[in-house]
């Protein structure tokens, strides 16, 4: 580990915790409706929005009503994608004339997308027309970041609430969210991307003469062609890119992401791209003690998830500076300054594996370095960060709603200790709320090494991996675990666009995404219809540092229990035979 | 059945508010205020484009500096398939391309016997990366000035003037361009 690569570490999280409260503060006064600085600019475009939805503001939902809506609200998305990529060779906006997406392709990606997964077979800069790219996909990246910050709120307000029949409009949630929030934050982004090199353009691919030629290989025939000219890529990506970084997507314009020089051209683009990862995740615990009224239970979940994130990011780093055993015999020829198989650069290390820990804390997923050639550890530190469950920052909402379920499980554990019902923000923490948590941590963990165990068994499973032993079945429990998680990075050596991935992936994402949400706003309507119970003197604090502690002993047993057994047959076991 | 409605219209009004305006507008502004970075940084010489600044090419004539490696295909630097070889550390054919493009650049340059900065013979992630690190260029310096016949310290001044610092002298790492590099010394250093 080299000094300035501290350095850059290091002032990547100061300014992003300096950033936390006034975005926080921000995003509470959106959320309560109450007037901020974007009121005069957006409040009348708020209210045209709402007349067109045929949408009262006052009108609130009961839970059910409020889930029957992001369900359908996402079911209409996911069958708009899916036409849109069918239909795609038929429709403007298509200038290298790409052929429509394949069944099984689309339909992987229709669900990606709305599940705010990002997982990508293809590669967008080979597939996807502008217009797909433009209409379907990027508004999926603000549609899905959207609903995972809209059952967040849901679920604050369950906190807030008592005696109460309703959980708040999801469409008001889902409009502020974009209007105020979103849209805002991405309109800046994009600007500044353009400044650095990000291409935003509707002009066809430009061909440019090789200033020396080269030779074409076709495989499998082994056939050469010679080469002299190179076809540089154009798109509307900027605007794409600031929405896919700040809603923790993490669908890359181009297939290799945010590695292609294009989606991340310099130092400092990748400096507020990373900081666009965490931004929102980050800033929404403390909203969430704003609006419950006490910033210190947001300060103490918030401190937990830097307190699991920094040791991870560096031994990831660590792992990725220290030689590596299997060019041993090489070693006099090489000036060896780091694994730089698969990263670029203009990075360096330090940034390749502060990325890849921030992407996959926050379920963002967005890649600027190949994991699949990270050493054995410092790719488990990604694949670990993925296990955790996504709630290390997590997903825009959906990783701050799954770090109070570890939360409700950490007071029921303590509750179990002492033989009282737990409670947890003045309210009673009883069986309904505990089989809602249950169900929500137990069905993506089933997904996921069910998934696994059919993928290593069956034929069309086994053919999609590209490097052999341990570190193959390392590619499959990555991609199990990245989709069932809703984070959408890979190891991408596994070639995953065939019918069976595309297939068993997208179910993975599904049940991974909604198999959470309707537990938690379950979970929200029944805790807005209880009573507060004042603090008493057997109340366990919830913003202690004995809290934290407990808390990251929760999160660390849960996910350690489910996944240990996987990790030391990939990453821990390759590790162990290449030191041998 | 009201949900299902609001849902469809919703949907609609949004896809036409950030799937169309969004992205029409920003491609307005960054069109007219970053023409140049919005269009691919594309290098112009003599009135004619020969490259983007951000793309890498590919390059093994020893009068050049080299790329690093890439793993694009069908060919290498193929910027409209970008693609890294998700090699992992361990597989025995990383090892072998590692030693494979040590034994092409010895046998371009025989007699250097300095050790080869490791993102030379390691392909990037987007196998499209502009960039070697100043170190991989020093080590190509003696070569490309042998190969056109012309002073050492001649090619090392130009490769001084387009090597970048650290950006704001503290993000990312130090850089030379390649295909910028190249381009000045065939219009600067020519023989």
């Amino acid at each position: 580990m080299t000094s300035n690569g501290l350095l850059q570490i290091g002032l990547y999280l100061i300014v992003l915790a300096v950033l936390i409260k006034p975005l926080g503060h921000y995003m509470a006064l959106v959320y309560e409706g109450r007037s901020n600085w974007f009121t005069a600019l957006l409040a009348p475009l708020e209210r045209l929005l709402y007349r067109i939805f045929g949408v009262r503001s006052e009108d609130e939902m009961s839970w059910k009503t409020y889930t029957f809506a992001v369900l359908a609200f996402n079911a209409v998305g996911a069958v708009f994608l899916y036409l849109l990529q069918r239909l795609q060779h038929l429709l403007p906006l298509n200038p290298q004339g790409f052929a429509a997406v394949s069944a099984d392709s689309s339909f992987n990606t229709a669900i990606s997308f709305i599940t705010n997964t990002n997982w990508q077979g293809y590669g967008g800069e080979s597939t996807m027309s502008y217009l797909t790219q433009m209409a379907g996909l990027g508004v999926q990246n603000f549609l899905s970041a959207a609903t995972g910050m809209a059952v967040l709120v849901a679920l604050i307000r369950g906190f807030i609430r008592h005696n109460a029949t309703t959980i708040g409009n999801f469409w008001v949630d889902t409009t502020r969210s974009i209007l105020y929030i979103l849209l805002p934050l991405s309109v800046i982004f994009t600007i500044v991307l353009v400044s650095q090199g990000v291409v935003q353009n509707l002009k066809p691919y430009q061909t440019t003469p090789l200033m020396q030629g080269t030779t074409a290989v076709e495989q499998p025939s082994g056939k050469t062609t010679p080469v002299n000219e190179q076809s540089i890529p154009g798109g509307p990506a900027a605007s794409q890119i600031a929405i896919k970084q700040l809603g923790t997507n993490g669908g890359g314009f181009f297939n290799v992401n945010s590695a292609y020089p294009y989606e991340n051209p310099t130092p400092l683009a990748n400096f507020l791209e990373l900081l666009a990862i965490l931004l929102i995740p980050a800033a929404l615990c403390y909203t969430f003690g704003k609006m419950i009224g006490d910033t210190r239970q947001g300060w103490a979940l918030l401190i937990t998830m830097f307190i699991i994130f920094v040791p991870l990011l560096l031994l990831c780093y660590y792992s990725e500076m220290v030689d590596i055993p299997a060019i041993k015999t090489l070693a006099a020829s090489i000036d060896y300054g780091g694994n730089m198989e698969g990263k670029e650069v203009r990075f360096g290390v330090a940034n390749s594996t502060l990325w890849a820990a921030a992407t996959t804390a926050a379920s963002n997923g967005s890649v600027n370095a190949m994991h699949d050639s990270f050493s054995p550890l410092g790719g488990m530190v990604p694949l670990f960060l993925l296990q955790l469950g996504e709630i290390i920052f997590g997903g825009v909402g959906s990783g701050l709603y799954g770090m109070i379920i570890l939360a409700l499980v950490t007071v029921f554990v303590a509750g179990l200790m002492v033989g009282r019902t737990p409670e947890y923000l003045g309210k009673k923490i009883e069986a309904f709320e505990m089989k809602m948590v249950s169900l929500s941590i137990l069905i993506p963990s089933v997904v996921i090494l069910l998934g696994i165990g059919v993928a290593v068994v069956v034929k069309a499973g086994v053919a999609g991996i590209a490097n052999p032993g341990a570190h193959g079945f390392s590619e499959i429990l990555y991609a199990f675990t990245s989709c069932a998680n809703n984070n959408g990075s890979a190891f991408a050596g596994l070639s995953v666009n065939t019918p069976f991935y595309n297939l068993i992936l997208g179910f993975a994402m599904l049940i991974g995404r909604f198999s959470v949400i309707v537990p938690v706003l379950a979970i929200a309507g029944s805790l807005a219809g209880k009573k507060l119970v004042p603090a008493g003197s057997g109340t366990l604090p919830t913003h202690t540092p004995l809290f934290i502690v407990f808390l990251i002993g929760i999160i660390i047993i849960v996910a350690a229990l489910t996944h240990l057994p996987s990790l030391s047959l990939g990453p821990i076991a390759e590790h162990l035979q290449a030191i041998k | 059945m009201v949900v299902l409605r609001t849902s469809v219209i919703a949907f609609i009004v949004f896809t036409v508010m950030l799937g169309i305006i969004y992205p029409l507008a920003m491609t307005g502004i960054a069109q007219v205020a970053f023409p140049h970075e919005a269009n691919g940084s594309i290098v112009i010489r003599d009135g004619k484009a020969v490259g983007s600044s951000l793309i890498g090419q590919p390059f093994s004539d020893p009068k050049y500096f080299w790329s690093r490696p890439s793993a694009t295909t069908p060919f290498p630097y193929n910027a409209a398939s970008s693609s890294g070889s998700n090699l992992g550390q361990n597989n025995p054919d990383l090892s072998k391309a590692i030693g494979e493009r040590v034994s092409a650049l010895r046998a371009v340059d025989p007699g250097n016997v300095e050790p080869i900065p490791f993102d030379l013979i390691t392909s990037s992630g987007s196998g499209l990366d502009p960039h070697i690190s100043p170190s991989a260029a020093l080590y190509q310096v003696k070569r490309v000035a042998r190969s056109r016949g012309v002073p050492e310290k001649d090619v090392y001044a130009l490769l001084q003037s387009h090597t970048e610092e650290r950006q704001l002298g503290l993000l990312g790492e130090a850089r030379v361009n390649v295909l910028m590099l190249n381009l000045a010394l065939d219009s600067r250093v020519q023989r």
